[in-house]
């Protein structure tokens, strides 16, 4: 069963926001086509009424008070970031 | 004679006793990756301070308690280290240096255990060979052919090679267990929420825990025991009291009932690990366990499950590499073209296919077939494993279906590669503790016995685990 073609791959990286060229849209194609397929075997499954995991374990929701505490240094993160500006991080314009 | 056949323990009373110095230790470390890092490629960064911090230990050791005080420890590299480089074994953070240490390099650090340096890992976490390492492959130091196995490859070849005492993994679908069964090491990955996940670089959250790779089940009681209990930083982590593993290690197993599901020993599980494993269980038996074949029948789902929920979980986390606050920035017109940029540069081949099926799954129109029947399937592999603890203490199988494979035999496929997986996979979904532990040698390469247990009940998979390595003569240093 064909599960994937170029144009949804192309659309999928958009959305991850990731440049691909020909060559890769074509490789992932065929590899993502090949992962679906295995994962068609899911279908086999009745999962009728079954609820998702959504947490291994039964987890209560984690309260804590809301206090300030020390964050990362600024010096610290601009060390990090590849462009800083006068306390900023620096990016190409948004809007024309 | 290396130092390290001691162990935690012996080496705690010799420094403890002046007999050993921790810049001895730490001398050893460094002598050893000098020797044979250079055919292993197991580190990434060296640790320039270790030297200096061993002196200052030196005259403190005598007034010390704490087991861990002076010994040499590596770090997988997607664990984060302050003012040492964690790449995660990515071009993509090939310069990103932290500004805080991850929760359990804090708890070893206060412990007095010293850091050596930064294990190479398959990039973002992403494999079972360490051939997806954007840097240099690991070398198996059984056979330098053959892969150390992934993703936490480094971590295990490391202490295989006695370049450190111990070091730390993540496990997120088999990722400390596998490389430990293809190395000859012990790994255990513990309950999910046991250990912080507070400064591991997240791969997909509801599936990673970090764990300890040792040559000994005593030693990996140590550092369990160490880098356990809750933290505020992380909100899964468990409320579990601080716990001293090596209590556990009672050497007597009667009656421990053992449960040995008959599809841990189907199609692709080779012989050679099928009669090593049989063995290992008929040694437990002798050791007065008792042991029954099971049934977890829904194990077969559990490859295609894990794929689809944790690459959906990875192309959510790792949308945090923008280029933007850290790590490779590409040059470009508009911003949109900077974040398609940066990401096409950084990321290698498998991590790409990753995000690009967990956006796929995640994506308007697919979410039900794909994200929504994996999590329902999650449901029901997890409830296997719940009906069979409920009869039983331990769960017992091989950990990997081979030996470890010759490096560049199975990169082009995909699916190949993540059947590698398959017999760790299931314990993530599930959440429950698992550990490998050396079970013999197959054409001179390690195989190891899988030993799974109930949640936050892994004092018992240890003392199965020690019974056994007690009965079986335990770690042994490859010819290098």
């Amino acid at each position: 069963m064909a599960t994937i073609n170029e144009e949804q791959v192309r659309h999928v990286a958009h959305l991850a926001r990731l440049a691909v060229t020909d060559g890769e849209v074509k490789q992932f194609t065929e590899q993502l086509e090949k992962i679906l397929e295995f994962a068609e075997q899911l279908n086999e499954l009745d999962t009728t009424g079954v609820e998702p995991t959504t947490h291994v374990l039964d987890l209560k929701n984690v309260l804590r008070k809301d206090e300030v505490k020390p964050s990362l240094p600024r010096s610290e993160v601009e060390r990090l970031a590849p462009d800083w500006e006068d306390g900023q991080v620096r990016v190409p314009a948004v809007f024309e | 004679m290396s130092l390290f056949e001691h162990g935690v323990k012996k080496l705690h009373t010799l420094v403890k006793d002046g007999e050993v110095k921790v810049s001895e230790l730490v001398k050893e470390s460094f002598d050893r990756i000098d020797k044979v890092d250079g055919k292993i490629g197991a580190f990434l960064a060296l640790n320039e301070d270790a030297f200096e911090q061993a002196k200052r230990m030196d005259d403190l050791a005598k007034s010390e308690g704490n087991p861990l005080f002076g010994l040499p420890v590596g770090v997988k590299d997607n664990i984060v280290t302050k003012g040492m480089t964690t790449t995660c074994g990515s071009q993509f953070l090939s310069n990103f240096v932290p500004a805080h240490d991850a929760t359990v390099v804090e708890r070893l650090h206060e412990a007095g255990a010293v850091t050596i340096g930064k294990l190479n890992m398959d990039e973002f976490a992403m494999g079972s060979s360490n051939e997806n390492s954007s840097f240099k492959p690991v070398r198996n130091p059984w056979n330098t052919k053959h892969v150390p196995g992934g993703s936490s490859g480094g971590s295990a070849a490391a202490v295989a090679a006695g370049e450190v005492l111990f070091s730390l993994g993540s496990d997120t679908g088999g990722s400390i267990r596998q490389p430990a069964a293809y190395c000859g090491v012990v790994g255990m990955k513990p309950t999910y929420g046991l250990v912080s996940r507070f400064g591991l670089v997240a791969f997909a959250s509801s599936l990673d825990q970090i764990g300890p790779l040792t040559r000994t089940v005593e030693d990996n009681a140590y550092v369990l025991s160490a880098i356990a209990g809750h933290c505020d930083m992380d909100s899964t982590s468990a409320n579990v009291e601080p716990t001293d593993y090596t209590k556990a290690l009672t050497g007597d197993i009667k009656g421990l009932k053992i449960a040995v599901p008959k599809e841990y020993f189907g199609e692709g599980v080779t012989e050679g690990v099928k009669e090593n494993i049989r063995a290992a269980i008929a040694k437990l038996e002798s050791l007065g366990a008792t042991v029954d074949e099971v049934s977890l029948p829904h194990s077969k789902y559990a490859l295609a499950t894990y794929y689809l929920l944790a690459s959906s979980e990875a192309s959510a986390n790792l949308a945090r590499f923008d280029g933007i606050r850290y790590g490779v920035r590409a040059e470009a017109e508009n911003l949109e073209d900077v974040f398609k940029l940066s990401r096409a540069q950084g990321f290698g081949d498998e991590v790409k296919r990753r995000i690009m099926l967990g956006t796929y799954a995640l994506s308007s129109g697919y979410y039900d077939a794909y994200y929504k029947k994996a999590q329902q399937a999650r449901t029901l592999i997890k409830k296997d494993f719940d009906d069979v603890l409920s009869k039983y203490d331990v769960i017992v199988g091989p950990t990997a279906p081979s030996p470890a494979f010759a490096l560049g035999a199975q990169i082009d496929d995909p699916v190949t590669m993540y059947v590698n997986d398959i017999l760790t996979i299931p314990i993530n979904l599930a959440g429950v503790p698992a550990i490998s532990v050396p079970a013999g040698l197959v054409d001179g390469l390690p195989v190891g016995l899988q030993i799974i247990g109930k949640h936050f009940d892994e004092a018992t998979i240890l003392r199965a685990a020690h019974a056994f390595e007690l009965a079986t003569g335990g770690f042994q240093l490859p010819k290098l």
